[in-house]
């Protein structure tokens, strides 16, 4: 009976772990979930991976040991119906025994000390390299503002990025500031976490090895609409990534057509929030994500919804209908301002 | 023998008073068993208000963009939620614990300072109050009124007059600020009295291991306490008198607050764990009727964990852009804590070993405590490691790890504690078929719940949401989620069923219904007032044993 059950063990979890690693290689290739942290993609992300199967393959051994000898001594040494009452032999303790517990975990606290620290500082303390991209990301409630200083490019919840090869490192350095409470940048499949807190400037970095498009969101209690700061992250091929920063810096174009909406845009109070470069710096506002290339983005509140003439509408007419306790406020339009409205900004290319 | 001093006492004459001079007697009532007894009560009822708040979050989160509450309500339910368990919940039922079987164990009639001890209560109580009538007047005189929603650690900046407006975050910080005093108030009164108020013959180390385990409680609760009562003054003094502490705006720092908070939250953790491992500590032997291996060594531990304690707030802190040096030095100090809180756990698989054990209700909890303390230790080293908790900080897994810790092991032992001592406190004993009802119902609510919580946050979801987006790969594990916390429902309610079915209807419990050790089975049940109208004599760790066993004493090995 007990040979029985024992073979049943070790079979069942020999069949768990083998159909955890299929699961992990599953996942690493083609994950089901686009925040898996076991399905790395970039490299302070790889490095945390390989790191994280080490602490997890000695948390399990140390799991089973302690889990058999609990489950051995309660199956053992439980009281039998023919018990003759008497009281068991009365230990108080052993010496070399206790000796010998306590220097087991010594010895694995060493080693697990000893990897994170490696890791610690191979990731925290990278230097930059020359080829780097630098980019500044401001967490705002409830949105993220990026700037790439060096290449005069503003734009808002949808990080570019280029692809990172390893003949030609070239990895994101983000610092991270905040303008209000704290936030924290989160692309599971790219890095760990790092916080955003005002007065506090931080930084990350990523290098994506696959183009594509990454997500995550705010990982730091913010606010009301904590839930909805989402990020984007797109990793470009070095092509892609040049022509959209090239887009980015040109200035709006202004269309006749649509001179309505703009006036309503220019006249209203979106400007104390809302830029839009190159129009004479009437609308200048910085409280609120840049619109100077608005349809060049998918989405819009901070990845609350997609980028549709639709939703668009919605948002200014209702932004609490998709993103309640949002800081951007009804504006009070009528119908048909609303449309000339949206008319402009789908002009903002 | 001295013991001899132990064996008679009358029985208790009660007679019944009205029903004002009974209520007038608990409200200004000075004795330990009393304000322990209330201390429970307050907790088990905060436990149902607490819990009605994680219900309501996980109904919201039952399916990705659900509408059952708005954003608003649910981060004022998750920041309740957590002050709640853990300041009028975790901490009243574990000084009422402490409260009531210290003095008994030490054969003490009373606690040190038993008006303090009234005043610590009421504290505690009031503080409690005050923070659920935020729901009336948090926003203020011209407001409709809400409670706080800046999260239980409510990060600066989020809390000051800029970001918080109306009193909510007033009502909190008071409540904890009242709640404090009252626990600086008992754990001096519990130090104090294990210090001053032995028995012959206890010297220290003759106290039983709950003893020896709460008065280091008492220690880290005066510790870990102060700080977070300073910083509550600290951010009164930033919201209305113009201080600039936590003041991001005005060059404050809001890491500062982190540090504050978690210098307080991490010792915090084991001043709930500890009492929890002073449970199992007295209940494992008696139902593995075997003496506590490595005694020595366990108070040993217990003090390495306290001191150890005091140096890893900032693991909480691996994300916000410490420097590489003072992440790997709380990466080592937080490692550390796991060698002698390990050296616990295999010290009562030692006392286990070769004992004859019996799984009545106390045993069953502790049982559970052992092996979810034991997984709830286990990913609690994961996130020490430094580079898996830049992912796993502030994500479900954080959250599952947390609540398998608190609720896994500290609630498992207090539901243990309440069936093995509920004799010795009404006299009855509760009944063992309700107890199973509530054991495994909780027990599949439990694992439902929070192991499956664990996912989600290896996928990507962070805490404190009010809702997700779909395709995410998280709808499935938190639906299973919210199923368990039905169980988990169904299971308080038959253990509360449990308390009142046998509080009236029980049978008798006698004076030492489980054959145990400790000077409290010495009493009848309930113990007289004053406890003890001859103050014992003990020579060992177990007088009882001593008392059952004259011809093989403990006193000969210790």
């Amino acid at each position: 009976m007990v040979d029985a059950s024992k073979t049943w063990l070790s079979n069942g979890a020999f069949l768990l772990l083998l159909c955890l690693g299929n699961e992990c290689r599953a996942e690493v290739h083609a994950p089901r979930s686009p925040t898996n942290i076991f399905a790395p993609a970039s490299e302070p992300a790889y490095s945390l991976f390989g790191f994280s199967l080490l602490v997890l393959i000695v948390c399990a051994a140390i799991f089973l040991i302690v889990f058999s000898l609990l489950v051995y001594s309660i199956l053992k040494f439980r009281k039998r119906p023919d018990d003759d009452g008497r009281e068991p032999p009365q230990i108080y303790g052993s010496n070399p025994i206790e000796l010998a517990w306590t220097v087991m975990p010594v010895l694995i606290v060493i080693v697990l000390f000893l990897a994170s620290v490696r890791v610690i500082m191979a990731v925290q303390d990278a230097e930059p390299p020359p080829s780097a991209v630098e980019v500044t990301a401001i967490g705002h409630q409830f949105w993220w503002e990026f700037r790439y200083p060096g290449l005069g490019v503003v734009t808002a919840n949808e990080l570019h990025v280029p692809v990172s090869g390893p003949s030609s490192p070239t990895p994101t350095f983000i610092r991270l500031l905040s303008a209000d409470t704290d936030h924290s940048f989160w692309v599971p499949r790219l890095a760990g976490k790092v916080d955003l807190i005002p007065n506090h400037p931080n930084r990350i970095w990523i290098a994506p090895t696959e183009t594509g498009l990454y997500l995550g969101q705010c990982a730091q209690y913010c606010g009301t609409q904590h839930a909805k700061m989402l990020l984007r992250v797109y990793a470009d091929t070095p092509q892609q990534f040049r022509e959209w920063v090239q887009h980015q810096t040109r200035s709006a174009e202004v269309s006749p057509e649509v001179s309505e909406g703009r006036d309503i845009f220019e006249t209203t109070s979106c400007v104390n929030c809302h830029t839009v470069a190159g129009n004479k710096n009437v609308a200048s506002g910085q409280f609120g994500p840049n619109l100077t290339h608005l349809m060049s983005r998918d989405t819009i509140a901070a990845g609350a919804a997609f980028n549709t003439p639709d939703n668009l509408r919605r948002w200014i007419e209702s932004p609490d209908s998709i993103k309640p306790g949002s800081l951007m406020p009804a504006m009070g339009l009528t119908p048909h301002e609303i449309e000339a409205l949206v008319a402009y900004l789908e002009t903002l290319r | 023998m001295a013991t001899d001093s132990l064996a008679l006492y009358p029985t208790q004459t009660t007679s019944r008073r009205p029903l004002v001079d009974q209520l007038h007697a608990w409200i200004t009532t000075v004795d330990h068993k009393r304000l322990g007894i209330l201390y429970v009560l307050y907790g088990l009822l905060m436990f149902g208000v607490g819990g009605t708040e994680a219900t309501i979050m996980r109904l919201q989160l039952l399916r990705p963009h659900n509408d059952f509450v708005s954003p608003q309500v649910f981060n004022r339910m998750f920041t309740m939620h957590g002050t709640t368990m853990i300041f009028f919940v975790a901490m009243p039922l574990v000084f009422g614990f402490a409260n009531y079987l210290v003095p008994l164990m030490i054969g003490a009639r009373d606690m040190a300072f038993p008006r303090l001890n009234a005043f610590s209560f009421w504290m505690t109580a009031f503080g409690g109050l005050l923070l659920y009538f935020s729901f009336l007047g948090g926003g203020g005189l011209y407001g409709a009124g809400s409670a706080p929603d800046v999260g239980w650690f409510a990060y600066a900046p989020l809390t000051s007059q800029t970001f918080s407006v109306g009193h909510s975050t007033d009502f909190w910080t008071l409540a904890l600020l009242v709640s404090g005093f009252g626990s600086i108030g008992t754990a001096i009164n519990v130090i104090a009295t294990v210090v001053c108020m032995r028995c012959p013959g206890m010297t220290l180390g003759k106290m039983p291991l709950f003893v020896w385990i709460s008065s280091v409680m008492g220690v880290l609760v005066i510790l870990a306490v102060s700080p977070l009562t300073a910083a509550q003054v600290m951010l009164l003094v930033d919201r209305y008198l113009g201080g600039h502490f936590f003041d991001t705006q005005a060059g404050g720092s809001a890491a500062i607050w982190m540090h504050f908070f978690w210098i307080f939250g991490h010792p915090e953790v084991y001043v709930l764990v500890l009492p929890a491992f002073a449970i199992v500590s007295e209940v494992v032997p008696v139902f593995s009727r075997k003496a506590i291996f490595g005694y020595p060594v366990m108070v040993a531990a217990t003090i390495a964990i306290a001191f150890i304690s005091m140096s890893v707030w900032a693991h909480h802190m691996f994300t916000i852009g410490m420097t590489s040096n003072a992440n790997t030095f709380f990466v080592l100090s937080t490692m550390a804590i796991a060698v002698p809180t390990g050296i616990k756990i295999f010290n009562w698989l030692g006392t286990m070993w070769g004992g004859k054990l019996e799984f009545r209700m106390p045993m069953l909890f502790c049982i559970g405590f052992l092996f979810q303390f034991l997984i709830g230790g286990l990913t609690g080293v994961m996130q020490a490691a430094a580079p898996f908790d830049w992912h796993l900080a502030n994500s479900y897994f954080v959250v599952a790890h947390f609540h398998y810790v608190i609720v896994g092991a500290i609630l498992f032992a207090i539901f243990g504690g309440v069936y093995y001592w509920f004799p010795k406190v009404t006299g009855k004993l509760l009944s063992e078929r309700l107890g199973k009802f509530h054991f495994w119902l909780f027990f599949i609510g439990f694992h439902l719940t929070f192991d499956f919580m664990h996912v989600p946050g290896l996928l990507g979801m962070p805490r404190r949401i009010y809702t997700y987006e779909p395709g995410r790969g998280w709808d499935t594990w938190n639906l299973i989620v919210t199923v368990g916390v039905f169980f988990q429902a169904a299971g308080a309610l038959a253990f509360a069923l449990n308390l009142l079915w046998s509080y009236f209807c029980g049978n008798r419990a006698g004076n030492d219904p489980w054959d145990a050790w400790t000077l409290e089975w010495s009493l009848p049940s309930p113990p007289p007032a004053y406890n003890f109208s001859v103050i014992p004599e003990v020579r060992s760790r177990r007088p009882l044993w001593d008392l059952k066993h004259p011809e093989d004493p403990d006193w000969k090995y210790e």
